[in-house]
């Protein structure tokens, strides 16, 4: 039986008061019932990415998608912000579905912008600061007090004072510096959403935790909505307010951050938690077995049942009930249950667990 | 082979004052500032830091894998050899087999046009001399215990997936039998649950093999689970030394804190929307050559941290630090 991690003792000390700001009725940012599906190349079937995933982002909130490499998140990235074109179901932007015309899209990514894990592949080495960050408010020709927005974006960034940095070069920047720049120039659009793919991942330990708390201050000060794709659940402990797990192309848990990474119900967010060093002397992860997941052969059933340690563990009676390897489970909604995972619901045998 | 008394009284390496100054554009930027260290057999050292703090080029230094790129100074005894100076071939000698590298990114560090199973029995018969079909026999055997079944070790690297890769590779250290293991940053690149299955690993064939370990990363959280002790290394030294649990639970040394702090404790109300960030950047090697080189983003800095020359000292049993703050005692080693 695989051990379900006791985290009732992380519960009891984290009482905090979840001051998740009220999302209001429009959320900034949705995806419904969205898949993008890529064509199959050399004799393999076609890749379903993203399978069926609904998501949201309300005005002001941050939320963490998490999942491993090839589960599809940075694809649902991508199509949040329109560089991707969905196979199917739509994403919404203030409550109105994306126009793909050329013109309209121009239009939307000046308001929902990407952040790219690697800011030293972001910038261009021959472009300085200045021109890195007036990059896009020249392409949407929001050239009247270019300088002024530029220096404001840095200063925002946290790039201060701009003067000190507007006629350097990336190279001659740490990588922290960078990522801001980057974000500067994210910011020099006054946009609403930022979605933020792995952007702390290539930077240092204690760096990191300025950039996420930048991100964290941008909401705060600007009402900046924002979707931080990451493998890292301590990320979504520092700054999120709700967060999305990702498995094979869907959303397998979803709740805030306090329900999903002190109450995990999926085994796949289970077994995630349990693999991130705690410090304590009778430390055991979960480790899940098995070839990493892949997008052109998605399993029947449950799409986590062949590296499910739940499933395994059943008895022959529950395993009946549950039928994990053929029964399909129902795609999330926003509002709906919090994990898709057959051995939840209340007509099997086994315990719930959290 | 060494009998288990001599092995008691003599440690495996033994690291004294090293330094290594890069040459760049006519310039000398010294990377690694005076490091000291022994390592019993069986010993695992974990090396956290952040990029450019030195611990690389320290671990490589000790195999002289920079050539002459960089100027390597001070005395790497490995098993009573100094890897600095002896020859060539000897030097060659260690390599594989008495000391082993697992590389950070195995796609680079793989032959691409070479099957894995080739790139496996090669260090083999070179250095353990072999026969081809003996070294594919133990060549099959360690990779079934990484976990690549025998069907795949006629495969190319870019027919792995990264972890699996990654166990390649740490095969490829464990083919000649080292007594020593470097691994920099083995998990860097890989997925949480990836990470935690290669560690594991690692640490299962080390324990069984009593290999000693040195790895280099800079996650201190995911090193206490792995290493006996822990070097924590800033500007090219060691800031702070001691036993994993001690110094990730109890550091000494305010760096040690802030990047421990930088890794959250899901569920521990501090850090909950309070990512813990240290302002500044890391030096540039070549920066700061007076006083501790901390003292620029140190938030107990004071004026005496600025200047003078701070070394290593023992601050308690199995424990140093560099520091003023923390008082010198006496019991504790380096």
């Amino acid at each position: 039986m695989t051990p379900i991690p006791d985290r009732s003792g992380a519960e009891a000390r984290a009482d905090v008061p979840a001051q998740v700001p009220a999302p209001e009725q429009t959320p900034a940012l949705e995806a419904r019932d969205l898949s993008v599906v890529y064509p199959g190349s050399r004799g393999r079937g076609p890749a379903r990415a993203v399978d069926g995933v609904n998501l949201r982002i309300g005005k002001g909130e941050i939320v963490a998608l998490i999942g491993e490499s090839g589960c599809g998140k940075s694809t649902l990235a991508r199509a949040l912000v329109g560089l991707v074109r969905p196979t199917g179901g739509q994403v919404l932007s203030q409550g109105r579905p994306l126009d793909y015309s050329a013109k309209a899209l121009k239009q939307y990514r000046r308001h929902t912008q990407l952040v790219l894990q690697d800011p030293g592949g972001a910038l261009n080495p021959k472009q300085n600061v200045y021109d890195a960050v007036a990059l896009g408010p020249r392409l949407h020709r929001l050239t009247e007090g270019l300088p002024e927005r530029v220096h404001g974006a840095l200063a925002r960034a946290g790039l201060r004072p701009p003067e000190a940095f507007v006629g350097r070069y990336p190279h001659e920047l740490s990588g922290g510096q960078q990522q801001r720049a980057v974000i500067a120039g994210v910011l020099a659009l006054d946009p609403m959403v930022m979605v933020a793919d792995e952007p702390v991942a290539s930077l240092d330990a204690s760096v990191r935790g300025e950039i996420l708390k930048l991100i964290l201050h941008l909401r705060d000060e600007l009402g900046l909505s924002a979707l931080v794709v990451s493998h890292d659940l301590g990320l979504a402990w520092n700054i999120a307010d709700r967060v999305a797990v990702m498995y094979l192309g869907r959303v397998v848990e979803q709740g805030t951050v306090e329900e999903v990474l002190l109450h995990p119900k999926h085994p796949y967010t289970q077994a995630l938690l349990s693999v991130i060093p705690n410090g304590a002397e009778d430390w055991r992860p979960t480790l899940l077995t098995g070839e990493p997941p892949d997008p052109t052969a998605i399993p029947a059933g449950c799409r986590f049942h062949p590296r499910c340690g739940r499933w395994a563990a059943a008895s022959e009676a529950d395993r009946a009930a549950a039928a994990c390897d053929r029964r399909e489970l129902p795609v999330l909604t926003p509002d709906g249950a919090r994990a898709a995972c057959h051995l939840l619901e209340p007509n099997t045998l086994l315990p719930e667990t959290v | 082979m060494t009998t288990p008394t001599a092995t008691a009284s003599r440690p495996l390496l033994e690291v004294r004052d090293l330094h290594v100054t890069y040459r760049q554009g006519g310039q000398a930027v010294p990377a690694v500032r005076g490091v000291d260290f022994t390592l019993a057999p069986g010993d695992t050292l974990g090396v956290a830091g952040e990029s450019g703090c030195g611990k690389s080029t320290m671990a490589l230094s000790l195999l002289r894998l920079h050539g002459d790129a960089a100027k390597v100074t001070g005395e790497v005894l490995f098993d009573g050899e100094n890897l600095l100076t002896t020859s060539w071939s000897k030097l060659r000698a260690v390599r594989w087999a008495g000391a082993s590298v697992v590389f950070q990114g195995a796609m680079s560090a793989l032959n691409p046009v070479r099957t894995v199973l080739d790139q496996i029995v090669e260090p083999m018969v070179l250095h353990d001399r072999v026969g081809p079909k003996e070294a594919e026999r133990r060549a099959t055997e360690l990779l079934d215990s990484v976990g690549i079944p025998a069907r795949r070790i006629r495969s190319y690297p870019h027919e792995f997936s990264g972890g699996q890769r990654q166990r390649v590779m740490i095969a490829m250290a464990l083919a000649c039998r080292p007594d020593l293991i470097i691994a920099d940053e083995p998990t860097t690149a890989l997925d949480v649950m990836v990470q935690a299955q290669i560690l594991e690993l690692l640490g299962e064939l080390v324990r069984e093999s009593r290999i000693a370990v040195i790895m280099i990363t800079h996650d201190l959280s995911l090193l206490a689970h792995t290493c006996d002790r822990l070097a924590v290394m800033y500007a090219g030294r060691i800031v702070e030394l001691g036993p994993s649990r001690q110094v990730l639970k109890d550091p000494q040394h305010p760096y040690t804190r802030s990047l421990s702090q930088a890794f959250p404790t899901i569920g521990d109300p501090a850090s909950r929307r309070a990512p813990a960030g240290l302002p500044g950047d890391p030096p540039r090697p070549g920066e700061n050559d007076q006083g501790c080189a901390f003292a620029p983003r140190c938030p107990e800095a004071e004026e005496s941290c600025r200047s003078g020359e701070l070394l290593l000292w023992p601050t308690g049993p199995g424990r140093s630090a560099a520091c003023r703050h923390v008082p010198p005692q006496h019991g504790g080693t380096s």
